[in-house]
């Protein structure tokens, strides 16, 4: 439905995404989302590795999903059940990377013209000469990439998308490494430019401020799915957002209190509910003493009936089986290690390791699965 | 003298045809997705350790009046194919072909994925894409391409005697000359030659190594 209604508004991006990504044991990763944008800035927000590059890439045509469509100003660019895969040069889709990715061996200008090469001589030195004024970057038409300073790669960059006059704006991290006056500078003449145009901005960034500097509309991913849409007020700071975790399928949602924070390694040590049990998990928005949700996918859980060791896991914990219950193609135990913990094993694994309930087993948790919801 | 400028003009022709069909084979290799990619990179690589008598042996027997190579080029051109300067470029071809297509692959390999990315974002082909990112990019391993083929086919001794022959003037190289010279004693002569052979493989190699090391480019490094 929704992609109808994009069809009709010309401005509008709407992507339906699944992609698989295969790899090793816990590499794999499945993207599945489905976003809308119209005109101005949309922000995707999420940790590394949500899937926030995939899903750009898909829109732009550098990766395939397996399934899924994107429509972007009334025009289908992808449509698996039809068929249909623009490819990337023809979709006008503008990305600028987190590298910014300007040709080393070009200068500004020829940078920004790159994308210009059908039109006439005259009609692309009108444009490139206005969307460098646009931006402020017209002095430095003649220098390479290597020669130009932090912030003002930003803008060439920008400058480069742009000037095609794209249907979409991709912004993967554009500006991160700049400080915030720059930024804002920055996002002003983005603002500016685009206040003609009306084209949707994807804004992709992991920074809690700079999702507060740009304020619109947050669209909140983790782990290859969306799990809030709205205001960063509301994405960022609801109550519902348990809720929302439960949704996009974590079922095990504790309640720690914090113990202390690791910046360097970026972690923090937390006691999980009443109990003795502490794990690692990464930093947060949190102090020593506060308290908050972590949420752990039964899928991430490993069992063990020893101790295991030379792990590089960091949380192993120790506790019972007690209760296993079959349900399909999976069990599902359920561990008492001071705090209840789900765990989906399969029905091989019980057999194998003859799991019974009372059987003692270590429970062997990643930090990065460990997801802080608060 | 006449055996060095025989072996330049040979190694120049090989080095250019080489950067023709090294090109698009390094393109290949560098960004295809195919499983069976090993068995082609293994046979550009067999040059490199097959001895040259066994190379020159079967180039020999294709391009002999018998052979599936000597054949079509008597039709084609009414003479043989053995024995003349024009077998001896292809065998150096086949010879050399390693050391143009490697350096083509590790610098068209080099060049950053994100830049080609960009490159088909801003709406330009994979065609557009090659000449105006990764071919200026890839410079210093065009350069060294050349550069190798043209020194490594100007010392080729093996894969010359067995296809070319010893024919003054037509087949006969500097490295065969200089064997000939040594044969008959004139070591003096031979030394002549040899030396000039050192300088020439010792500037070519300052030059890649230098061009690699970027002591000199069109652009300052990242």
């Amino acid at each position: 439905m929704d992609a109808v209604a994009g069809e009709v508004n010309a401005t509008i991006l709407t992507a339906r995404i699944r992609k698989e990504r295969r790899g090793a044991g816990a590499s794999s990763f499945i993207l599945d989302v489905s976003i809308e944008a119209s005109s101005g800035i949309t922000i995707l927000f999420g940790p590394s590795g949500a899937g926030k590059s995939t899903l750009l890439d898909s829109v732009a045509g550098l990766a395939r999903p397996d399934e899924g469509r994107i429509v972007a100003g009334g025009e289908v660019l992808f449509d698996s059940a039809r068929g249909i895969d623009v490819p990337a040069p023809k979709r006008r889709t503008a990305y600028v990377f987190q590298t910014l990715a300007l040709f080393p061996h070009l200068s500004a200008e020829e940078n920004v013209s790159y994308g210009l090469m059908d039109l006439q001589e005259e009609e692309r030195r009108k444009r490139v000469e206005a969307i460098l004024k646009a931006f402020r970057v017209e002095k430095l038409r003649r220098q390479r990439p290597a020669e130009i300073s932090g912030g003002e790669k930003q803008r060439i960059a920008l400058a480069r998308s742009l000037v095609t006059e794209p249907r979409v704006l991709l912004l993967d991290e554009p500006l991160t490494g700049l400080d915030a006056e720059l930024k804002a500078a920055i996002v002003d003449d983005l603002r500016a430019w685009n206040a003609a145009k009306g084209i949707p901005i994807l804004y992709v960034t992991h920074s809690r401020e700079e999702v507060d500097a740009l304020g619109v509309r947050v669209i909140a991913l983790d782990n290859g799915r969306v799990v809030s849409v709205g205001a960063p007020m509301d994405v960022l700071d609801a109550p519902r957002r348990k809720k929302l975790a439960q949704a996009a399928g974590f079922e095990n949602m504790l309640s720690a209190t914090v113990l202390d924070l690791r910046e360097a390694d970026g972690v923090m040590r937390v006691r999980l509910g009443e109990s003795a049990c502490q794990i690692e998990v990464p930093l947060g928005y949190a102090a020593a003493g506060n308290r908050v949700q972590v949420a752990v996918r039964a899928g991430d859980i490993l069992l063990a009936t020893e101790r295991p060791h030379g792990l590089s896991a960091r949380n192993v914990m120790d506790g019972r089986i007690i209760s296993l219950e079959q349900r399909g193609t999976m069990v599902i135990a359920r561990v008492d290690c001071g705090v209840i913990f789900v765990v989906h094993v399969t029905p091989g694994a019980v057999r194998a390791l003859e799991l019974t309930a009372g059987h003692r087993v270590w429970l062997v948790l990643k930090t990065h699965s460990c997801h802080l919801v608060e | 003298m006449e055996a060095l400028w025989l072996s330049m003009k040979l190694a120049a022709c090989v080095a250019a045809i080489l950067l023709v069909i090294g090109m698009p084979v390094a393109y290949w290799l560098a960004y295809a997705n195919w499983r069976g990619k090993f068995l082609l990179e293994s046979l550009v690589a067999l040059p490199l350790v097959l001895p040259p008598t066994v190379l020159g042996f079967y180039a020999l027997v294709a391009m002999g009046p018998r052979g599936p190579l000597g054949k079509l080029w008597i039709a084609l051109f009414g003479h043989g194919l053995a024995f003349t300067f024009s077998g001896l470029i292809l065998a150096s071809l086949l010879y050399s072909f390693p050391f143009a297509v490697q350096p083509l692959v590790a610098s068209f390999e080099g060049v950053d994925r994100r830049l080609l990315d960009a490159s088909a974002v801003l709406g330009a082909g994979s065609s557009r894409t090659f000449c105006r990112v990764i071919l200026p990019l890839s410079l210093p391993g065009v350069v060294t391409a050349a550069v190798l083929s043209f020194a490594h086919t100007l010392g080729e001794f093996g894969v010359v005697l067995m296809v070319g022959g010893n024919l003054a003037g037509v087949t006969r190289t500097v490295s065969i000359d200089i064997y000939d010279r040594v044969q008959s004693l004139e070591y003096g002569e031979a030394n002549r030659m040899a030396l000039v052979l050192l300088a020439i493989s010792f500037s070519v190699l300052c030059v890649v190594y230098a061009v690699n090391r970027r002591v000199w480019t069109p652009w300052p490094a990242k």
